[in-house]
């Protein structure tokens, strides 16, 4: 078996019993970064003598008795975390010469859990989109069929993974930005309860909805990296003060008799008919572990993508004033100070960023504000009030994670609206703050197709727990995309010592 | 009939917390410019902010003094508006749910006595400063200096009840005289750790409301009261001679004395306001609110009124202690000491306030304690040393924090009140004085002065002046005259 076939948790393992060091499987995983990444481009930056002085201090530390969750496992980074030294774009041309200076605390606990941080993933810019054909910099492929969009806006990071360029890595996601490129790569992704895990560091697109999420193998891994991120941060007020969980040993537990919802609304007219398939027969999977299905309904979800698309903006146009070319970042010269900032936003943001900049401030202004804003926030709490409603009943509720497979590059980008729709499944999750975790499920048209379980708030482990069953009684997250021809990544038996 | 000035104020004060609002950073002032900086306060991509609850504490005894209403929630606001000395482009700041609310100030003019109402206190950050190179309007470039950015700010503003500049003044230097007493912030307007704007209208009367002018930006006590004289007096020519007042921001012009123009207010910014969704509401909680309001200090109108009746002392000599809480505090130790409140408060308003003055030092940075200082009253009371003396003393006490008896008995300063003693001193000046004797002994009292400062002078203040006096008079009575006639005849030859 090849080294980049393995999981973080078959890693762990073969660093704990020393069959293979950190800096070996490093080069291995840099040297498949660097044969694959030409046709995928999930890297916008390969932080190479970085990973490697890190996977040394990883084989120190195991030398010397100390041992983590995470330690000497590479990871992959969407570029809105804030590395230390290393650059941060958010797949921004405003943003091309901004070096962070400080690290998230997420990076934070991983360097102290010496991880191995790879690089920095592609990704739509400052988060908005869901193909990653919104980076300023290049479009990733999709590793199933690279003329087909990874989906985003974490796209690099789901690619990079998918395509076994790292063993897990990290994204985030706003409105489905984690869980619909995992969905659309065929891998597992975690989009945890807002206030799980700390976003300081994390480029904030909408701060309310914003949470970081994993993208991994399988859901032991996700379990792992979990956590190693999540607890509360004194530099995040927003961050909950909740006891972790033991994650991984909770996967070990009982599974108990689980009552999975169904809601009726989000399987009507939209959803591709070949993914209403795949999750039905999921559905039937579930049924034949023992565990009952509900019918469920939610009056309110039809409004979730409108409110997403108003509140989301607003916050974005606010988050983003401060890219205005003074401090870092672009800055286009002018006469006075107001054109410097006008051109330089002009000349740094794409498209789709002004759009939703302008979309903002729209429905923030004097006059329009309680129109938009504070109506979205209204339906925003009924979405909430849905979701609390069927936990009375159900442990988790099975959804669809996109409409659609996995469209082709270019397919939808003069359309924003039907880009709008492949969110459809997973706004509302952001809206109500819930986690989401996303399963391969099948396979349609040679494309990888997901199912979402949806948890209650902190409740990670109930969806874990379903998870690891669910992939207990199946094997599409095994399945390897068909990248064609070898690539090196070395072999267990070559590196053994 | 002239017509009714109305005046309203908005206080900025820079909140005394060892820290930024949202961040660790430094308050400090003066320090060379973006040392007192992190990721946070420059708005870095990714920061996030975490409320300084000193800030709030602050709040709300501020509050409490003011006899707000505390909003058992409040939260935070974005404020958006584009401007280079603001790291984020938006400032977090209170909007429509301030802490504090319908507080009141009460002040005392020479028309009585009045209470302001304080319309609203909020929390919110400071901005950076632009540091323009050349002019403001023709400069080659700007630098941006982010030391201020993100210091707390306490906004304070007032229904407009003010019918003076002088209403106006008193209001701002009686919140000032709270601010400092409870150690809020120092108030220094020259440092701009207090800022105030005032709006300014002229009522024809009958409650009709006149068009108002916003005055920016005023940085001294004196600018305000001068400003806002101006500002009536144009706008009641504007009215006199029919000239329409326009709604605007007035900048004030301290060398020329006038107002000018800043900007017209038909431009007012859209700040596009929305909750913060990087803050949790802020939910003080009636327990919190209640343990502030317990642990209150006096606050000096109270405490003034207190020390008139209590220790029976003159109104002046009351406010003047109760200048600072130091001084107050002082004052009440040392007459718990055993000091006449009198006696106390003619030290420390005369000699102890015009050395540290002299000095620069306020009272609690010297080592003289209230026991002390009543010691050397008791002292002086007893006879065992003199006034003057005792002005030698409390120097030399406010330096060193001796205490008094020992200093006297070092350096041999007990006051000479034995007769013989005293005799001996007066006879010594009356020879080497004959001529001023002689016109004494004529009845010119005038210059018994002299020959009583001669013996205070012989005895280097030791001598009891009283029995000087006294033992003068025996003297004058007992002792032979000098011959007047030479008397007379060195005043012919001279
Ligand atoms: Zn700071």
């Amino acid at each position: 078996m090849e080294l980049h076939e393995f999981t973080a948790g078959d890693i762990r393992k073969l660093l704990r019993e020393r069959k293979i060091s950190s800096v070996e499987l490093t080069r291995a995983y840099l040297e498949r970064i660097s044969a694959l990444d030409d046709r995928l481009k999930a890297f916008i930056t390969v932080t190479k003598d970085m990973a490697l002085e890190m996977a040394a201090a990883a084989d120190k530390a195991f030398g010397e008795g100390r041992e983590s969750t995470v330690g000497g496992i590479p990871l992959a980074l969407k570029d809105n975390l804030s590395v230390k030294g290393i650059p941060c774009t958010c797949g921004s041309s405003i943003l091309q010469n901004y070096v962070a200076p400080y690290n998230a605390t997420v990076v934070e606990r991983l360097v102290s859990e010496n991880s191995v941080i790879m690089g920095k993933t592609n990704m739509d810019e400052f988060a908005m989109g869901s193909s990653t054909e919104n980076s300023a910099f290049f479009t990733t492929g999709n590793p199933w069929d690279l003329s087909r969009v990874p989906g985003g806006s974490s796209g690099g990071s789901a690619a990079a993974v998918a395509a076994r360029m790292v063993p897990w890595a990290l994204g985030s996601d706003t409105g489905g930005s984690v869980r619909q490129p995992a969905a659309f790569c065929g891998i597992t992704g975690l989009k945890p309860t807002y206030g799980l895990i700390s976003r300081y560091g994390l480029v904030a697109y909408a701060s309310s909805l914003d949470q970081i999420g994993i993208l991994s193998r399988n859901t032991e891994d996700c379990a792992l990296l979990l956590k190693a991120i999540a607890g509360q941060d004194r530099r995040d007020s927003t961050s909950a003060g909740i006891p972790v969980p033991d994650y991984e040993a909770a996967l070990r537990g009982k599974e108990g008799n689980f009552t999975i919802g169904i809601v009726e609304e989000f399987f009507q007219q939209s959803l591709d008919d070949g993914i209403r398939t795949l999750i039905e027969q999921a559905a039937h999977v579930f049924e034949g572990m023992g565990w009952s299905l509900k019918r469920v309904s939610f009056p309110h979800i039809r409004y979730s993508l409108a409110s997403y698309y108003i509140i989301a903006p607003a916050e974005a146009s606010s988050n983003l004033a401060r890219y205005d070319g003074s401090r870092y970042g672009l800055r286009e010269p002018a006469e006075t100070t107001i054109s410097m900032f006008k051109r330089s936003r002009e000349k740094g943001f794409g498209a789709e960023v002004k759009r939703r900049i302008m979309m903002g401030t729209y429905t923030l202004s004097a006059g329009y504000y309680d129109a938009y804003y504070l109506k979205a926030q209204k339906v925003r709490t009924l979405i909430k009030r849905d979701f609390d409603e069927a936990f009375r009943e159900c442990s988790f509720i099975l959804a669809p994670v996109t409409p659609t497979a996995p469209f082709r590059k270019g397919e939808n980008i003069d359309d924003p609206l039907k880009m709008y729709l492949s969110d459809i499944y997973t706004v509302s999750v952001n809206l109500a703050g819930l986690p989401g975790l996303v399963l391969p499920c099948g396979f349609s048209g040679g494309l990888p197709v997901a199912l979402q379980l949806i948890g209650k708030p902190f409740d990670e482990v109930t969806l874990l727990r379903a998870g690891t069953a669910f992939q207990r009684a199946t094997d599409f997250h095994l399945k390897n995309p068909p990248l064609g021809e070898a690539v090196p990544g070395g072999s267990i038996k070559e590196s053994m010592k | 009939m002239s017509p009714e000035i109305i005046i309203g104020l908005e206080v900025h004060v820079e909140l005394l917390t060892e820290s930024k609002l949202f961040c660790g950073c430094s308050t400090k002032f003066g320090n060379p410019p973006n040392t007192n900086v992190c990721p946070v306060c420059l708005g870095l991509p990714g920061v996030l902010p975490v409320l300084n609850r000193k800030a709030v504490e602050h709040l709300i005894r501020t509050a409490c003094a003011l006899s707000c209403t505390i909003a058992p929630r409040s939260k935070f606001d974005r404020k958006n508006y584009f401007y280079p000395d603001m790291p984020k482009n938006f400032q977090i700041s209170q909007y429509d749910l301030p802490l504090a609310t319908a507080g009141k100030l009460s002040i005392v003019t020479a028309g009585g006595e009045k209470t302001i109402t304080i319309k609203r206190i909020h929390l919110e950050e400071d901005t950076g400063k632009s540091v323009h190179k050349g002019t403001i309007d023709c400069s080659l470039s700007t630098l941006e200096d982010y030391n201020r950015a993100g210091v707390p700010l306490l906004e304070i503003v007032t229904e407009p009840d003010m019918r003076s500049p002088e209403e106006a003044h008193v209001f701002l230097t009686g919140l000032k005289d709270i601010l400092r007493w409870l150690a809020v912030s120092d108030c220094k307007m020259e440092e701009g750790s207090l800022r105030c704007d005032a709006n300014i209208s002229l009522s024809p009367g009958d409650g009709v409301l006149g068009t108002k002018t916003e005055i920016k930006n005023l940085n001294s006590f004196k600018s305000v009261r001068e400003a806002l004289e101006h500002e009536a007096a144009r706008q009641q020519k504007c009215l006199a001679s029919g000239i329409a007042i326009v709604q605007e921001t007035r900048g004030w012009d301290e060398k020329k004395s006038v107002t000018i123009p800043m900007r017209s207010k038909e431009a007012e910014y859209d700040y596009r306001y929305f909750p913060e969704p990087d803050l949790l509401p802020l939910e003080p909680g009636a327990q919190w609110i209640r343990e502030f309001r317990e642990a209150l200090p006096e606050l000096p109108a109270e405490k003034r009124e207190r020390f008139v009746r209590d220790y029976r002392i003159p109104s002046y000599d009351s406010s003047v202690l109760t200048s600072s809480p130091a001084m107050a505090d002082f004052f009440e130790a040392t007459v718990r000491c055993g000091a006449s409140p009198k006696a106390g408060s003619n030290w420390l308003m005369g000699d102890i306030s015009r050395i540290l003055n002299d000095k620069s030092l306020s009272l609690d940075e010297t080592p003289l304690t209230p026991g002390r200082l009543a010691g050397m009253i008791d002292l002086v009371e007893k006879g065992t040393v003199s006034g003057k003396t005792a002005k030698s003393l409390i120097e030399e006490m406010l330096a060193t924090g001796k205490d008094p008896l020992e200093i006297v008995k070092e350096r041999g300063l007990t006051q000479i009140s034995g007769e013989d003693a005293i005799q001996a001193l007066v006879i010594e000046v009356a020879q080497a004085n004959t001529e001023a004797m002689h016109s004494l002994r004529k009845g010119n009292e005038k210059v018994r002065g002299f020959l009583v400062g001669q013996v205070m002078k012989a005895s280097k203040g030791r001598a009891n002046p009283s029995m000087v006096n006294k033992v003068l008079d025996g003297l004058l009575g007992a002792l032979p005259l000098p011959e007047a006639r030479q008397d007379e005849d060195d005043h012919i030859r001279g």
